[in-house]
């Protein structure tokens, strides 16, 4: 249903779009990254799209994604061409009940991705998460901060290199059970 | 030193026998007065309005108003799971009560993390602050909350709670001290 959205998009943005699939239903156009706000805009106030409704936007790590069944070669050229993040925007039309998802390829060396946060206010927070968790900055995003994970906190936790168990504590007790018996002398045991 | 610090539980059981009137009339006080700050963060707060509800009813052990400030409250309950960022917060609000104070570990995950084993959850709230008793349960079972609250109860008529182990002790050890002199 929704491939009348791809074929306008591919219609009206041909040098913005990379490629387009169909998965279980999905339709997915994959965007340049410099053109994502233009494609955005132009799907919003089109009266044929009328996105009107964002669903989603996260990030997917392809650190070790070794596909079985499909080559790489079917996205990218080699695998060092392949960039590690893709962002996804989900976006609804509820006038025309189209639904259409754009992915973004983001490489690790160059973390950055344009801010939807202005088209649709409701990415605000979303993108916010996905910098939080991937470290994906947006660009043009009002108020780049962590949304979930304190200041303090170093590193990006849902990136598949980050340790998920390594906890990076704010406080801890200075006063753990000291067994005097153990620690002759000590000045307190547990409090 | 000459001064005893550790103490077993039947040593206490001993002890408590030899504790002076006005100090067992005081425990007694407190066990059956405990003024209770929710810190709920998660699920298990379901299971704290049930106990605190008419069914199970924690007020027929004293436990009567959880009071939302914690310089009204001698009990802290930890209720749910605590995540690293709630940590300062956590620790604020122990040091906020008044002493004596005794705290409750509800539910596996503010006793031990649970099943969360991840970069934001505090693997149990004795990280940062001290506990007196742990109950385990993904939630606990009222019944195991009651249990827990006769068990603290106990501990509290026997002077063992952490915070009244620690002014003994500091007590002693100034007793301590001020012999040596
Ligand atoms: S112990 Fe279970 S019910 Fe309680 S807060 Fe943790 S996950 Fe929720």
């Amino acid at each position: 249903m929704a491939q009348k959205v791809l074929d306008a998009l591919k219609a009206n943005h041909a040098s913005a779009i990379e490629l387009t699939e169909s998965l279980f239903g999905d339709e997915i156009a994959w965007v340049k990254r410099d053109s994502l706000v233009a494609v955005a805009t132009w799907l919003r106030d089109e009266p044929t799209m009328q996105f009107d409704s964002p669903v989603f936007v996260t990030v997917i790590d392809r650190l070790d994604w070794h596909p079985t069944g499909v080559p790489l070669s079917a996205h990218w050229s080699d695998e060092s061409g392949k960039p590690r993040f893709e962002v996804c925007y989900q976006l609804r039309s509820s006038t025309h009940r189209y639904r259409i998802r754009l992915k973004v390829a983001v490489p690790e060396q160059d973390a950055r991705c344009a801010s939807l946060a202005g088209i649709w206010s409701a990415f605000d927070w979303q993108e916010r998460e996905a910098f939080d968790m991937y470290g994906i900055t947006f660009d043009g995003h009002p108020d780049m901060r962590r949304i979930y994970m304190y200041d303090e906190f170093v590193g990006y936790p849902l990136r598949k290199d980050y340790p998920k168990e390594k906890r990076q504590p704010l406080v801890r007790r200075d006063d753990l059970p000291i067994n005097p018996i153990k620690a002759p002398g000590a000045p307190h045991g547990d409090r | 030193m000459g001064v005893e610090l550790t103490t077993t539980r039947l040593e206490d059981a001993a002890k408590w026998a030899k504790q002076s009137l006005v100090e067992r009339a005081s425990n007694w006080g407190r066990k059956f007065s405990l003024f209770s700050y929710p810190f709920v963060t998660a699920c298990c707060g379901m299971e704290f309005m049930s106990v605190a509800g008419p069914k199970y009813d924690l007020a027929r052990f004293g436990a009567e108003f959880p009071r939302f400030s914690p310089r009204q409250s001698d009990l802290l309950m930890v209720v749910g799971t605590v995540t690293e960022k709630q940590g300062p917060a956590l620790k604020r609000v122990f040091e906020q009560m008044a002493e004596p104070k005794w705290v409750i570990a509800f539910g596996v995950c503010a006793s031990t993390g649970g099943f969360y084993q991840n970069y934001s959850t505090m693997p149990g709230a004795d990280q940062v602050i001290p506990v007196d008793v742990y109950i385990p349960g993904c939630p606990p079972r009222p019944e195991q909350v009651l249990d827990a609250m006769i068990m603290l109860m106990d501990r509290i008529q026997q002077g063992r709670g952490h915070s009244q182990l620690r002014t003994k002790r500091e007590e002693l050890i100034a007793a301590a001290a001020a012999n040596d002199e």
